[in-house]
């Protein structure tokens, strides 16, 4: 759990972040969006301390973050960049290795997690591990930063607009890899980005930045269906909310009784990949099915607009 | 058939050309200190020799003329610079008259073009081969083997040079010495200095301006003008300081000469500490900080060694200065190689001037090629990779 209590930034005159305040639930992830100059990463960038608040407190798991010297914290919390930051005379595995080698461990367990997040990450330890980062393509890059982000297995891990760098199709995957990982080490994620997209699609709550402020902490959910500002509401994008609402329910949970002609969706689908469908092919209605294969309904046009309307 | 020319071949032809026919191969002159007399090749050979050496030559530059395979250009350069060497020492022989210790015979214009016009061949040829870091010191030591083989053999001895070596055996290793350490010395000193001295200009941004500009303008000082400014405070320190007079700190000699290089191989050596660190990627130097590095680990482990391929391009830049700097040295009683050019100088003998001339030549040369090899290794390692 991760408490923020009445954070302020000044540089000289220039209020940077003001007064936020916000909790964010373990095993959760929280974005935080906003525009270029919001304060969005100066926030992130405080929860690790490499920059120091004016004030307000900070609290991780209830212990206040400055009880520890600034380079210990760090190393106790999973840090990935946009651009990787990948340190270019290292290898990919010394790279992985930074961070349990600062901690001090013994060389056997930090080349078995050196390994393991290899693998995880679809690299061959054998054929990527002795590898210069040049030597990757962009998509392996950034995996190699997020793996190296959580070698010392870290309860909370701070992205700052990770898949920045990324082009379209490799961004999606990498989001994807990200919430399995999440869901498999029950990491607390806190991600910047500037990609409203983004944000509803990988946080379990979105907190918008506006000139410094906290403008709204809700679930994507509520940011979509009751912006608090006009800036939320801009942010949003009028014209995609109801995409976006969309794009938060699983095909699953529209199904309709009844059948439909044609090859069937799988149920953990978004709503919006079955609109997208069913108005690409011009059918009323398409079949759903399960897990394991079998079919358990349908999902119908007029079902999905009446789940893409303005929740009341 | 069509023959296609070398544009560099064109050259180094057109050099070979007027080195063979119109210039003297080798001069004669009766004692050290008299004008000479120019003998082309077929007067200071032996007919054989003299009609060998023209052959080869005018062969060698056709080669380097046509547009014809490496391999070839490389054997052409090799043989004639091969025979161009041994065949001076053989001149010098022949044109000695029998019992005479005062006549000197030298090297003249056109064997010097010739030995530049196939040094460029063998030149061009290497760059195009493209040699890793490792074949081209090999390269370089089986040169200096060479040599060194022409010199022990004492085929080279009758040459007026190796004469006023032969005069001054002794002393020339102690200069040697003295220059060396010089040279080295200073080089030392600046990286001691300047490698910190960098690093601090590069944390703290308001002393980088005044730093490099005071340095800059040292740079600008021209080298005797900085041993006068020198000779008051260095005596001041040789007399008011107890044991400095102990450690050969006097106004004038070694003292003043090794502060002189130490100060002008600043420049280069904190310029490039501080562009070096600036080159490190933002990203890598945030991630460094973000992931719990202190900072003496950042420096350590990231910022220096990602600079490290820079720093050493200062090195070097430092010890091929420093190497002909120190010629100056000699002007205030240094030591070092300068000693026998400002000999030469006085006594008009331009060999005494080659003997002092030729070894820094030699020494400079060396140090940057094994300094590029050494730098082209350090950057390589990180993408090659051993680790």
């Amino acid at each position: 759990m991760i408490e923020i209590e009445g954070i302020t930034k000044r540089y000289d005159e220039t209020t940077v972040v003001d007064n936020v305040s916000m909790v964010i639930e373990p095993r959760t992830i929280a974005t935080i969006v906003g525009t270029s100059g919001s304060g969005k990463t100066t926030l992130l960038r405080m929860i690790n301390r490499l920059v120091e608040p004016t004030s307000g407190v900070i609290k991780l798991d209830g212990a206040d973050n400055r009880s520890l010297p600034g380079y210990q914290l760090r190393r106790s919390i999973g840090y990935a960049i946009q651009g990787h930051g990948l340190f270019p005379h290292r290898t990919v595995a010394q790279n992985i290795a930074t961070v349990p080698l600062l901690l001090g461990w013994d060389r056997d367990r930090i080349k078995a997690r050196v390994d393991e997040l290899m693998t995880l990450y679809q690299l061959d330890p054998q054929a990527y591990g002795p590898r210069y980062p040049h030597e990757l393509s962009g998509g392996q890059q950034q995996r190699v930063g997020v793996a190296r982000a959580l070698a010392a297995e870290p309860n909370v891990l701070l992205m700052d607009e990770p898949f920045g760098a990324l082009d379209p199709i490799i961004r999606t995957k990498a989001q994807e890899d990200l919430l399995a990982i999440q869901k498999r080490f029950g990491t607390t994620i806190i991600l910047v980005t500037h990609d409203m997209e983004e944000a509803v699609h990988l946080g379990d709550k979105i907190a918008v930045m506006d000139a410094g402020k906290l403008v709204q902490y809700a679930k994507p959910a509520e940011i979509l269906a009751r912006p608090a500002s006009g800036f939320v509401e801009t942010l949003v994008g009028a014209s995609e909310r109801p995409f976006r609402l969309l794009s938060l329910g699983h095909v699953r949970d529209a199904v309709e009784p009844g059948g439909a002609e044609g090859e069937a969706i799988p149920g953990d689908a978004t709503q919006r990949d079955a609109l997208a469908e069913l108005l690409w092919s011009g059918r009323p209605a398409l079949p759903v099915k399960g897990a394991d294969g079998r079919l358990i309904g349908r999902v119908t046009v007029e079902g999905l607009v009446k789940r893409a309307a303005r929740p009341q | 058939m069509t023959l296609r020319f070398d544009k560099l071949g064109v050259v180094i032809a057109v050099i070979v050309a007027y080195a063979a026919f119109f210039a003297s191969f080798a001069t004669f002159r009766a004692n050290r200190i008299v004008p000479g007399q120019a003998r082309p090749i077929l007067e200071a050979l032996p007919p054989t020799l003299g009609m060998l050496l023209l052959t080869i030559v005018i062969v060698c530059g056709i080669v380097a003329l046509l547009k014809t395979p490496l391999i070839l250009r490389l054997a052409a350069s090799v043989a004639a610079l091969v025979a161009l060497t041994i065949l001076i020492g053989v001149a010098g022989g022949f044109l000695t008259p029998a019992g005479n210790t005062f006549a000197r015979i030298a090297p003249a214009s056109g064997f010097w073009l010739l030995i530049f016009a196939f040094t460029l061949l063998l030149a061009d040829v290497l760059t195009r081969l493209n040699l890793s870091p490792w074949s081209r010191v090999g390269v370089l030591v089986l040169a200096a083997l060479a040599i060194a083989a022409l010199l022990v053999s004492g085929s080279w001895d009758s040459l007026s040079i190796l004469k006023e070596y032969a005069s001054r055996a002794d002393s020339f290793w102690a200069e040697a010495s003295k220059h060396v350490t010089l040279a080295l010395g200073s080089l030392a000193g600046a990286m001691i200095v300047g490698i910190p001295l960098g690093i601090l200009c590069h944390r703290v941004e308001k002393l980088r301006a005044a730093v490099l500009n005071v340095l800059n303008i040292i740079q600008t000082i021209p080298s005797i003008a900085l041993f006068g400014l020198l000779i008051a405070p260095l005596g001041w320190v040789s007399v008011h300081v107890p044991g400095a007079a102990a450690i050969g700190v006097r106004g004038i000699g070694t003292a003043p000469a090794f502060v002189a290089l130490f100060l002008y191989s600043l420049l280069p050596v904190v310029a490039n500490t501080v562009v070096g660190l600036a080159g490190v990627p933002r990203a890598a130097n945030d991630a460094a900080r973000g992931m719990g590095m202190t900072d003496r680990q950042r420096l350590f482990d990231v910022e220096f060694p990602l600079a490290f391929p820079v720093i050493l391009t200062g090195i070097r830049i430092v010890l091929v200065q420093n190497i002909g700097l120190a010629t100056i040295a000699a002007l205030i009683g240094g030591g070092g190689f300068g000693v026998f050019v400002f000999q030469g100088v006085g006594q008009t003998a331009m060999d005494l001037v080659l003997l002092g001339a030729l070894p820094t030549v030699a020494l400079a040369f060396a140090a940057a090629i094994i300094l590029d090899a050494v730098i082209e290794m350090t950057a390589t390692m990180r993408r090659v990779g051993t680790a």
